[in-house]
């Protein structure tokens, strides 16, 4: 198609032409509502994201049942929050240690826990990281400027539309008697999805 | 946090939009939309979604994977047939030649 630099009137891209095509129709057909697609854009794009899942790791390093009940049905104890997903997924933690590091994926295509950590990053979504962080997670890791111990095992979860997960990372030392609020500022996206550590006080002061 | 060369796209926590453009935050509402409404279960969509991507080139950005996804599964679904969308689209297509730069884009300016 030639550009023509003359033209005074209005354009679209192919994306944009096609997705007003689907709303308007969908809209007419009442398949869905304008006010509900409003809603739904202003929660993703402001009200959920990993704030949400900071409180829940924040809450479990210092409260002994409560990451009892997340070990045992993490939707039900992140419901306790007030964040519920709305794609009726499972929930599950799982808690890094100096033995064991975790990592999520979603090989297929991006299921990533959206009530917890809003929408995924990028990244996430790319095909680089889908396929390598299965086939070289440490090196992966590693691009992340996470550097692992060789005696750090490293296990990846691939996430499915039925079960998303967690990542607990490993409390920072050194802040013992820290609040959940304060202990929350700690705690990244990143280091959720396990392609990052918890901050340092430090490092969260810098 | 350095943004690794070899995974291309990755940008750090900060300051990264949610949707790049408006059209990407209208077809993920869509779809969340059509499933809240019930008309169809999240499994299948993360079906056809891992299709499309799948079976599309490597390099295709995220969202036009998934629009393609929500164009699949509408006509999947029967939600609405080949021959509307394609005189809906002529009519937006009038509608963009009718309106002048920066004016409000209607259907009625086509007609």
């Amino acid at each position: 198609m030639s550009h023509d630099h003359d033209h005074d009137h209005s354009e679209w891209s192919d994306m944009e032409l096609k997705v007003k095509t689907l709303e308007s129709l969908l809209l007419e057909k009442g398949y869905v509502e304008q006010s509900a697609l409003d809603v739904i854009v202003e929660t993703y794009e402001h009200k959920v994201g990993p704030r949400n899942g900071a409180q829940v790791v924040a809450k479990a390093w210092t409260d002994p049942e409560y990451l009892q009940r997340l070990r045992e049905d993490a939707s039900a104890a992140i419901a306790e929050l007030g964040f519920t997903g709305r794609q009726g997924e499972h929930m599950r933690i799982v808690e890094n240690t100096a033995e064991m590091h975790n990592m999520v994926v979603c090989t297929l295509c991006s299921c990533y826990p959206w009530s917890v950590l809003g929408l995924p990053p990028v990244w996430y979504k790319s095909a680089p990281y889908r396929s390598r962080a299965v086939s070289e997670p440490r090196k992966v890791l590693s691009e992340f400027d996470v550097d692992l111990p060789d005696s750090t095992k490293i296990q990846v979860w691939d996430s499915t539309a039925e079960m998303r997960y967690l990542v607990i990372p490993m409390r920072p030392e050194g802040t013992e008697g820290f609040s959940e609020e304060q202990l929350a500022d700690l705690v990244t996206r990143d280091s959720m999805i396990g392609t990052g550590l918890a901050l340092s006080p430090e490092e969260a002061a810098a | 946090m350095n943004v690794p060369e070899t995974l291309p796209g990755l940008v750090t926590e900060c300051g990264e939009p949610v949707f790049n453009e408006p059209w990407e935050a209208s077809a993920f509402a869509l779809v969340v939309g059509l499933h809240q409404k019930g008309a169809f279960e999240w499994t299948e969509w993360a079906d056809v979604l891992s299709e499309t991507i799948k079976n599309g080139p490597e390099e295709t950005p995220y969202y036009q994977s998934w629009l393609s996804a929500l164009e699949t599964i509408v006509s999947q679904k029967a939600l609405i047939d080949e021959k509307e969308i394609s005189m809906r689209k002529s009519e937006w297509e009038a509608a963009l030649v009718a309106t002048p730069h920066g004016s409000p884009i209607e259907l009625e300016n086509g007609k």
